[in-house]
């Protein structure tokens, strides 16, 4: 239901097409869902389209906590 | 982590979404959270849900001499009254695993003299794509690009749970990405009318963690209300466009959950106007419906029980020979079990 | 010769085949053997123990990034008895051709077959070649079967693995699965990361030159989580792995996740597991990172005291998970 990855959008093409970059994994995607995509967009790709446009700011604080987390735990045990 | 273990009290929290249990299982987090916390798998995986008559008429039209059956990878292994799609390839059925509903529409172009009929399993997420795809077979005036829909609403799926009077959860951890289309406000009605607290969150671990903190301390404050966590993709009012797209093609009617029952308005069905791609309105021969296993996917569904529980689990049900979809589909509750849990030792 | 594909006479044991065999065939393979055209290789063998093994190699498309069928077959078996400590010394070369082969393809696999054979020091001594109908054989199938040598003094067995043992990767895992993936129809990804194919016989070598090997296993199909499992269970050994320092490139990674695909259950084709003595291992990596083919060498976890067959993962959140054997092939998915 739910397999969706964050994607930078590197080239828009014609036909509601757009070719999209994830860690330097690229991929053609539609964009027939979502309005407005441009290039440096990060939108969520799912099943071969673009779901929705990712908010950069919030997806920058959401990495910032998971890093602080691992950085916390680390190899302790956690009981 | 130190502030959820912080916290009193003993909850039960349901995740719905079949990505989310996956995600719980990869990160070890269910044996970390208990006992003071336990979390349950609710009905979030679209393909354990498809009922065994869904799954025969997919073989039935897929064993049709000129159709090549398109469908996501999941679907291949899942068993129907007799056998699964993986065993009709071996008979001689045309199907294909596809990533995207998009390939199946090239192999509709590219082999006109077979029917390319796709098989639409998903909730809201997926729903929307497969809507788009079948807007443009229409405008490329396609023949023989059809649609079998098995797709699946939500938030109907939690509201038929929440009028259940056996169930009782203290909280829901709600899709992501289902509410990256739909939006926050759609699931408004849980803790307004039912007064369970939700809240929606990404797949990361410290999404989650974080969801249960806000569960804990809502639960503790008396304050039910749908939090949304995952606000870097998901509106309140979801995404307009998709919802559109998915509207302009299908409707709800009701649909037979497997394991759990018929709930109303809880299925998509194409339009009538688009009949003419809906491959569910062939007339196909179905084999005689299976007397019950005995198979108990449909509690583990509703979370009244857990894997270990069902007499089935790890013994004559794995995933080299799965009796229920909960354990074929790798994202099914006792496949994930089964694949990452501790095991007592 | 005459035409352009492969035809159902090419197999038919008469002048086409002999055309084939002289025209194409021996002189891209080469070697004094295998142009006397006995009906049996006679071979001289060094001491030590004898080495045998045997693959057939049916992957589609036959020519992918970083590799072809041609190649895979060479470093296939070459692995095998890299992975039992033998030098490997000869190929054989069993080749089904599907009618409708363009000669030219089957030339680019042999002369990737001559090539990579060279690399890894080894001849191919002895073959056949037979002819299937158009719709078989998805263009060629390719057996090899390989001999090699053990020399004395060397132990290594899917079996040798001891408590305290390091676990080594020799670099990144998931490269080869998802190459294959790309080229095939449909799917659509596009990422740099081409087949990891490679002879692993030099890096074997130079592991066991400073120090010593317990055990040894390819991470083909299944990936690198069959691998764990068949050591620990052949051991009868538990293990114990840290997830954050098994090297999965970012791009594997993302495409691992738009599919919906485990990057341990992909197979690799030029990648060893080895479980080496803890008082080695230091001494083990420094060789493995020197070498060409081990340069992005990693210790992934330990083999412990425990219920044998365990294998558990360490997750960055300091929980740890167990790993199981995969069922079956992998299969994308939206979920």
């Amino acid at each position: 239901m739910c397999l969706a990855v964050p994607a930078e959008v590197v080239e828009i093409h014609d036909g509601e097409m757009a070719t999209v970059d994830a860690d330097g994994a690229r991929a053609k995607v539609s964009v027939q869902l979502v309005d407005d995509v441009s290039v440096g967009d990060f939108v969520l790709v799912h099943a071969g389209f673009a779901i929705e446009k990712v908010d950069q700011e919030e997806a920058e604080r959401t990495m910032e906590l998971i890093r602080e987390l691992e950085a916390l735990s680390g190899h302790d045990e956690i009981s | 982590m130190e502030k959820i273990k912080s916290q009193p009290g003993d909850l039960t929290l349901m995740e719905v979404c079949g990505t989310h249990t996956m995600a719980i299982s990869r990160a070890g987090l269910r044996p970390l959270l208990e006992p003071g916390v336990r979390l349950i798998s609710g009905p979030g995986c679209p393909v354990c849900v498809t009922s065994d008559t869904d799954i025969d008429r997919a073989i039935a039209t897929a064993s049709i001499p000129d159709v090549t059956m398109a469908t996501f990878g999941d679907m291949i292994r899942v068993p129907g009254t007799e056998g699964s799609l993986a065993d009709a390839v071996a008979q001689g059925a045309e199907v294909r695993v596809v990533y995207s509903p998009l390939e199946a529409l090239e192999l509709a172009r590219g082999n006109p003299e077979r029917r390319v009929v796709f098989l639409g399993v998903g909730f809201e997420t997926t729903a929307p794509t497969v809507a788009a795809t079948l807007l443009q077979a229409r405008e490329q005036e396609l023949a023989n690009f059809y649609v079998l829909s098995f797709h699946k609403l939500v938030p109907p799926a939690l509201r038929a749970l929440l009028a259940l009077d056996e169930f009782d959860v203290d909280g829901f951890i709600l899709p992501g990405h289902v509410s990256v289309i739909i939006g926050s406000d759609a699931y408004g009605f849980v803790s307004s009318e039912f007064g369970v607290p939700c809240v929606i969150t990404g797949f990361e671990a410290a999404d989650i963690l974080q969801a249960v903190y806000r569960l804990m301390v809502m639960k503790g404050e008396g304050q039910p209300a749908v939090e949304n966590e995952y606000s870097r993709a998901v509106r309140p009012a979801g995404n307009e466009k998709a919802l559109r797209v998915m509207g302009e093609v299908f409707e709800p009617a009701d649909a037979e959950w497997r394991g759990l029952f018929v709930i109303p308005g809880s299925g998509l069905v194409l339009r009538e106007e688009f009949r003419r791609f809906d491959a569910g309105s062939w007339d196909v021969e179905l084999p005689e419906p299976a007397r019950d296993r005995g198979c108990r996917c449909g509690e583990i569904l509703c979370g009244r029980i857990r894997p270990p529980e069902c007499p089935f689990f790890a013994a004559a049900c794995t995933p080299d020979n799965p009796i229920g979809p909960c354990m074929v589909s790798s994202e099914g509750t006792c496949a994930s079990y089964f694949l990452y849990c501790q095991e007592d030792d | 010769m005459a035409g352009d594909v492969i035809t159902i006479a090419h197999g038919g044991g008469g002048t086409r085949m002999q055309d084939l065999l002289r025209e194409i065939i021996f002189p891209l393979l080469g070697g004094d053997t295998l142009n006397t055209a006995e009906d049996a290789a006679c071979l001289e063998l060094p001491p030590g123990k004898l080495a045998f093994t045997t693959d057939s190699f049916v992957v589609k498309p036959i020519f992918f990034s970083g590799g072809d069928i041609g190649k895979l077959a060479v470093c296939g078996t070459v692995n095998d008895l890299s992975m039992v400590g033998a030098r490997p010394l000869y190929l054989t070369l069993g080749l089904i051709l599907e009618e409708g082969l363009r000669l030219e393809d089957l030339e680019r696999v042999l002369r990737s077959i001559a090539e990579w054979s060279t690399v890894a020091g080894v001849r191919v001594v002895a073959g056949d070649t037979k002819v299937v109908e158009r719709g078989m054989a998805d263009g060629l199938y390719v057996n090899t079967a390989g001999v090699g040598v053990i020399p004395d003094g060397r132990s290594i067995s899917i079996s040798g693995a001891v408590v305290g043992d390091a676990l080594i990767v020799n670099g990144y895992v998931g490269d080869h699965g998802v190459a294959v993936l790309k080229d095939r129809d449909g799917f659509g990804f596009q990422l740099d990361v081409g087949s990891d194919c490679a002879p692993l016989n030099s890096l074997v070598e130079a592991m066991l030159g400073v120090g010593t090997v317990h055990s040894l296993r390819d991470p083909t199909r299944g990936g690198l989580a069959a691998a764990l499992k068949e050591m620990a269970d052949a051991s009868g050994r538990a293990m114990e792995l840290v997830e954050k320092d098994i090297p999965v490139r970012g791009e594997v990674r993302a495409v691992c996740e738009m599919l919906g695909l485990d990057a341990m259950l992909v197979a690799n084709e030029g990648k060893l597991l080895a479980a080496v003595p803890e008082s080695d291992s230091t001494a083990i990596l420094q060789a493995m990172k020197s070498h060409p083919l081990g340069a992005d060498s990693s210790v992934i976890g330990r083999v412990t005291e425990g219920r044998k067959g365990r294998v558990s993962v360490l997750t960055p959140l300091g929980s740890a998970r167990l790993l199981r054997m995969p069922s079956g092939e992998q299969l994308p998915r939206i979920c």
